[in-house]
């Protein structure tokens, strides 16, 4: 059974519609790369993914696990595996992260039925991640990404996603701001939790984050559509002859 | 966005939680103030000459402002007038003899306590506590006097200070604020019906936490309590005040005073979490609470460090201050006001610099909801002698909502040069992109609103004592609960 399933999703923000019937299956295990030129909608996909309320869906459907994604609210997506890497890390003051952290991972066990982690249990958990994103533990206890540098908040976003061991992880443009060391280690940790079960969409403007974490299908989205999909060798070609090529009425602009 | 507004707005619109009234036969004086009443208030209470005569004096001060209309009129808050002449301003439950355990309390007076959760008995001990319940105007419980007598410390309602330590009443009331300080003190002078009264002499570091949970409970009665800490020479107390108030239907008036002394080397802290009743979500009732708070940092080395958590009443108007007299002395004030609904606050702090080297420091956070609207007032002091005073402040305002209002008013004066001046000030809204990051980690949009405005309040609540610090947590996420679906 395919772990998401989107189906002639269409949504709109503002009024605006920007997803023009998106047609997409992740299978468990699968890393699919989503690429565009900027206002292609690849954000807003990412968005929608994690259901954010100022983005509405006027048609289609979207199943994830079996579940109906669009009856979900954020918290509830993500409980149920769900993960964002938020493109623009938000900050918290006067909360460290390590108390985000485990009352976000607590919520989420609360939801399945787990025992809450006190603290003793979560620490080495959180440490151990850290040490994987080469992040160094005076961040535990920094307020949440408060004073981080641009770099430091997307390794931190991966953190997040190691410690909640999602079932499907959004990156929406975890590579832009990152300098090329940055980006290794953040591929490092990203290509640390790939398995059969986990899933992976990588949004991204660039293939330079694929030269890192390789995926096994990439989708071309231009004005809200797929227009091309095709494997890691798509992303290449992408590199050398930009966007315009894929779809025709583009290729007439330029 | 507008959704998360109104989600928001849901969140704030929580139900006060501690609203019941108990009835207890009370014994009360008719309504109006006249030199009469305050005669008989003097009287009731058995206290000798000099009290009377400085209730008195206050007395006469109070009457012709009244006459002259004279009630402060700069703060930036609304009601409609008040009857001063239709209140009534003695109120005591009925008590036949004086107490010597807690068994003989009023069952009904245990049970109120037991309903807002203030375990009076053995567990307090267990938590180093002392409890003096005042229960509306007298004090009906003292324990772990025992404790405190051990270490000397006096730690009694007011009444008995001033029948057992006249000498210390006669010489400390008033120092700090004076009969003719402001309107709302020369009342309260005037008419003080209880409070607390501490004393740590020389040397010694109180034993446990002091706290007094105050109660507004009679109908129609002005609430004016009294409380008077003074700390001797190389001193050192923290006393906590906590309180609730039941569900009325018209405004009542809490004229409190507050006055602290610090001598030499020594350290007062004082704690306040109030939750007085708001008023409804029309804005209807709910308590006035006009109250004089002032601490002087009188020797050398002392420190009076307020910290306030501000979530109850209709409107507060309220500066617990520092006069920093003393070389080196330091003043800190930290505060968090909620306001939400049709509550309005206007509160802050005066520093006022007089001693060398004196240091103080300012952190003001206010949260408005609703159709709150908060404002923070405060004055930095430097007078012509305080050479290398120093002073920090820090005032934040949120916004939940499109309805409320964040005002800032803070004065500096500066009479040395050699003052050394630190104002930060920011106002912001809590952002729907903060609530949906973290509801995308799995948190509800409840559990967001609370642990941002957590975050936004944690430079204060860091500095309240450990038990007080959750349960201001805890307050404020009632008080904003709804406001947020």
């Amino acid at each position: 059974m395919s772990l998401l399933e989107i189906k002639n999703l269409h949504a709109s923000v503002n009024g605006n519609e920007i997803l023009k019937g998106i047609d997409l299956t992740v299978n468990p295990g699968e890393v699919h790369s989503i690429m565009g030129p900027n206002g292609s909608g690849k954000s807003t996909l990412a968005q929608v993914l994690a259901r954010r309320e100022s983005y509405e869906v006027t048609g289609g459907s979207i199943t994830f696990d079996g579940k109906d994604l669009l009856e979900m609210k954020p918290e509830n997506a993500a409980s149920e595996g769900l993960f964002m890497a938020f493109q623009y890390p938000v900050e918290i003051p006067g909360i460290s992260n390590a108390y985000f952290l485990r009352a976000a991972l607590n919520s989420i066990r609360k939801h399945r039925g787990l025992d809450e982690l006190d603290a003793i249990d979560f620490l080495p958990l959180l440490k151990e991640k850290m040490r994987l994103l080469e992040m160094d533990e005076r961040f535990l206890n920094r307020p949440v990404n408060e004073g981080f540098s641009g770099g430091e908040k997307k390794r931190n976003e991966i953190v997040q996603m190691a410690v909640l061991e999602p079932k499907l992880a959004v990156l929406d443009e975890t590579d832009s701001g990152l300098d090329i060391d940055a980006l290794k280690i953040v591929a490092k940790g990203v290509n640390a939790m790939r398995n059969k079960d986990r899933s992976m969409i990588l949004v991204t403007h660039y293939q330079r984050l694929l030269d890192y974490i390789v995926p096994d299908f990439v989708h071309v989205l231009v004005n809200g559509r797929i227009v091309k999909s095709g494997g890691p060798e798509l992303a290449l070609e992408l590199e050398e002859k930009g966007y315009s090529w894929t779809e025709p009425e583009l290729a007439g602009k330029r | 966005m507008s959704s998360t507004v109104n989600q928001i707005n849901d969140l704030t619109q929580q139900e006060y939680k501690w609203g019941f009234i108990t009835s207890i036969d009370e014994d009360r004086l008719p309504p109006g103030l006249n030199e009469e009443i305050v005669r008989a208030i003097s009287v009731k209470k058995g206290e000798p000459e000099f009290m009377m005569e400085w209730r008195l004096k206050a007395y006469r001060y109070w009457a012709q402002l009244e006459q002259k209309h004279a009630e402060p009129t700069w703060a930036n808050v609304k009601y409609p007038p008040i009857d001063y002449q239709a209140l009534s301003y003695y109120s005591a439950p009925k008590q036949k003899k004086e107490l010597k355990s807690l068994d003989e309390v009023d069952p009904e007076i245990l049970d109120t306590y037991a309903k807002l959760g203030i375990p009076l008995h053995e567990q307090k001990l267990l938590a180093g506590v002392a409890v003096d319940a005042v229960f509306d105007s007298v004090s009906v419980a003292t324990t772990f006097k025992a404790k405190l007598a051990e270490a000397g410390v006096i730690f009694c309602s007011f009444s008995e200070a001033v029948k057992n330590h006249p000498e210390l009443v006669k010489k400390y009331l008033g120092s700090v604020v004076p009969v003719t300080d402001n309107f709302f003190a020369a009342l309260n002078s005037a008419v003080f019906s209880d409070g607390s009264f501490v004393y740590v002499p020389k040397g010694i570091r109180c034993p446990m936490e002091l706290s007094t949970y105050f109660r507004i409970n009679a109908q129609n009665t002005g609430q004016f309590e009294r409380t008077l800490i003074i700390a001797d020479e190389g001193a050192s107390v923290s006393y906590l005040e906590g309180c609730t108030a039941p569900i009325r239907d018209e405004n009542q008036l809490h004229a409190a005073v507050v006055e602290l002394i610090a001598h030499d080397n020594a350290t007062i802290k004082y704690s306040t979490v109030q939750n007085w009743y708001p008023g409804d979500k029309e804005g209807k009732g709910g308590i006035y609470n006009f109250v004089t708070k002032r601490g002087k940092a009188l020797g050398k080395n002392s420190k009076i460090s307020w910290t306030q958590v501000e979530t109850g009443s209709a409107i507060t108007w309220k500066y617990p201050s520092c006069i920093l007299q003393g070389d080196n002395s330091v003043g800190e004030f930290y505060s968090v006001a909620l306001t939400n609904n049709y509550q309005q606050a206007d509160t802050g702090t005066k520093m006022i610099h007089i001693g060398k080297n004196t240091k103080s420091t300012v952190v003001s956070k206010g949260i408005s909801a609703g159709h709150g609207q908060n404002t923070y007032r405060g004055m930095v002091k430097i007078l012509k002698g305080a050479t290398g005073a120093r002073n920090y402040t820090q005032c934040d305002s949120l916004l939940i909502g499109d309805k409320c209002g964040a005002h800032t008013f803070p004065y500096i004066e500066v009479k040395n040069a050699s003052a050394r001046m630190e104002h930060e000030a920011s106002t912001s809204k809590i952002g729907e992109d903060q609530i949906f990051y973290l509801q995308q980690r799995g948190i509800s949009k409840e559990e967001a609103v609370s642990m941002i405005i957590n975050g936004f309040c944690k430079a204060v609540f860091k500095e309240l004592p450990m038990e007080f610090a959750v349960e201001a947590q805890k307050l404020l996420s009632i008080s904003l609960e709804g406001s947020v679906g």
